[in-house]
């Protein structure tokens, strides 16, 4: 039997007993990645493996628990993370070639705590360059693909993260997020995606896209799967002041609780009139089984929502736009051949830099521009301050979490989406989360035209518990038909 | 807001600042994207916000403010092992010519 095929508790539990072998797990990993063609022969999920350092780590797990080190809850499984997550023996690209075989000098605060619960890091997976994008066709090495439809987008920007799950590579891997990149993915390949409360999580070692926004995000075959995933990272970080301070839950402690006393509320602007049908069909029977559960389901209201694109696509591109100065072929980046300073910045960004990337450097520095400021970014901040006044009203009013779908459609064709504001609006009910920095997660709820649709379960700032909660009762109410 | 659309000297006036070499030819193009995406951006205008404050972030609960002073981060390699180069323990790095276009740099 695969290790894919066994949950991480069990696979981790197996390891422990000394029952199975890391090295077997990894071995299958890079076998079954063979099998459905994950390099850029096929789905083009991964951008780098070491297939000698796994297996190294993988005898080094083993060796530790025979000395009699406590295994840890990840023991031997095998995961892979996005490409701007920093590791020590693979690049790190972010699917630019501005840093096309740049290989980092530290390591990424998730990933060594991955590897210290016990994970075996095999690869690195494709994504949007500099985690801008829906649909993964903004990659520099080419689009990643849908794993249960090769003809269509896996989602983005974490969408070689998604499709490795998805395929069966892995149970867990790691993405980013900064306005719905772990959600919409998970969504489109039928898997569990989960984005944490901002400050959850260390950020250390992951590379910055627009700063009060991102958050490493974690996706599991299952929802117990992504709770381990995030309980091994989560936490205060000493390299990462933006980090919280606040104790982190047990995840997985309320995974066969009834949702009795759960009050879930669904908000009135994320079933427009204008939402595919099939995707409202699947989420709304999917509250029912909940009530079924013994939760109690409110019509609720977050009256801004229709400004959240507008907010997030000023908010965003500004702070990429500093972030992004760094890669100038002196701090970072193959510096263009030119005596001429400025010419060398201009060379090295504009050869290193695809098409969406410049398009959004340039309007974060529009909007941040002297006579445009006031208008756009400041408006924008303002704007944020009452979508998140949204949440806080809602929850304030003893809803305990908001229940929506995870994108207005299943996953699109590869190249259907040529307009770049259309290609936004795939980000359309996960952006408010970040805006408000609340933790959301994507659970499968069904499939249309064999297409997995995910709902999004958003809950209070450091409320994942109650999150999971509602989480693993969807999964359990579900069953089979959350993949039919 | 949204008054004024980007003309084609304000994307060459954005690219300046932000460093970016574009195509000539593609100036056009890119002016007409910014100006469909921004046109998006209208609605904003139109909503009353005198009565809130800017939000620039949301992580202030449970992040202390952090001892004024460097973390010393840890590096897996020594410097000189990523280092394009290394002298008396500073990076040597190739040279710049000149900065002969500082009188054309925009405010």
């Amino acid at each position: 039997m695969s290790a894919a095929a066994l949950s991480v508790a069990e696979l981790a539990r197996r390891h422990a007993e000394g029952t199975a072998a890391p090295t077997d797990a990894v071995e299958q990993a890079f076998a079954r990645a063979t099998e459905v063609r994950a390099g850029a022969d096929g789905l083009n999920a991964i951008l780098a493996h070491d297939r000698e350092a796994a297996l190294g780590d993988a005898t080094q797990v083993a060796q530790l628990h025979r000395e009699g080190n406590r295994p840890g809850p990840l023991a031997g499984v095998p995961v892979v993370v996005k490409d701007n997550l920093a590791t020590l023996t693979m690049p790190t690209t972010c699917g630019s070639r501005v840093l096309e075989g740049y290989v980092s000098p530290y390591e990424a605060t998730v990933v060594s705590r991955l590897r210290s619960a016990g994970a075996i890091v095999v690869a690195k997976t494709n994504m949007d360059e500099f985690a801008m994008g829906s649909s993964n066709e903004n990659s520099a090495y080419g689009p990643a693909r849908n794993p249960l439809d090769p003809t269509r987008v896996p989602g983005g920007s974490s969408g070689g993260s998604a499709a490795c799950v998805a395929s069966g590579i892995v149970r867990v891997a790691l993405g980013s997020e900064t306005g719905g990149s772990v959600r919409q993915p998970a969504a489109f390949c039928g898997v569990v995606g989960v984005k944490p409360t901002y400050g959850r999580v260390s950020r250390y070692g992951l590379v910055a896209f627009a700063s009060s926004l991102d958050q490493v995000g974690v996706f599991g075959r299952t929802v117990d799967d992504a709770a381990i995933g995030l309980a091994a990272i989560a936490g205060r970080d000493r390299f990462d002041s933006t980090s919280a301070d606040v104790p982190v839950d047990d995840y997985r402690s309320l995974a066969t609780e009834s949702l009795t006393g759960v009050v879930i509320g669904r908000p009135r602007e994320y079933f427009p009139e204008s939402l595919d049908a099939r995707v409202r069909e699947r989420c709304d029977a999917t509250l029912d089984s909940l009530r079924h559960l013994g939760a109690t389901v409110r019509d609720v209201s977050l009256p801004h929502t229709d400004l959240a694109i507008p907010t997030y696509y000023i908010i965003a591109p500004a702070e990429a736009s500093s972030n992004l100065a760094r890669f100038d072929g002196v701090r970072y980046g193959p510096r263009a051949q030119t005596p001429a300073l400025r010419e060398m910045y201009e060379r090295t960004r504009s050869n290193g830099f695809g098409p969406e990337v410049t398009r959004r450097i340039l309007l974060g520095t529009y909007v941040l521009s002297a006579g445009y400021y006031e208008a756009y970014y400041k408006k924008a901040q303002e704007v944020r301050g009452l979508i998140a006044t949204d949440f806080r009203r809602v929850f304030d009013s003893g809803v305990h979490v908001l229940f929506t779908p995870t994108a207005p459609t299943p996953a699109f064709p590869l190249g259907s989406r040529s307009d770049p504001y259309e290609m936004y609006l795939s980000d359309i009910f996960t952006v408010t989360a970040n805006l408000a920095g609340i933790p959301a997660m994507s659970v499968p709820v069904g499939r249309v035209d064999r297409l997995p649709i995910g709902g999004q379960v958003m809950a209070k700032h450091f409320d994942e518990l109650t999150m999971f909660r509602v989480a693993y009762a969807i999964e359990r109410a579900l069953g089979e038909d959350a993949h039919q | 807001m949204g008054l004024v659309a980007v003309s084609e000297d304000e994307v060459r006036h954005v690219a300046a600042l932000a460093r970016l070499g574009l195509d000539p030819a593609r100036i056009p193009t890119i002016a007409a994207e910014l100006n469909g995406i921004l046109a998006h951006m209208d609605v904003l205008s139109k909503v009353d916000t005198s009565a809130v404050a800017p939000v620039t972030g949301v992580g202030a609960a449970g992040t202390p403010l952090r001892v004024d002073g460097g973390n010393q981060y840890p590096l897996a390699r020594p410097r000189d092992a990523f280092a394009p180069a290394m002298r008396d323990g500073f990076f040597v790095v190739p040279r710049l010519a000149t900065h002969e276009d500082a009188d054309t740099e925009s405010a």
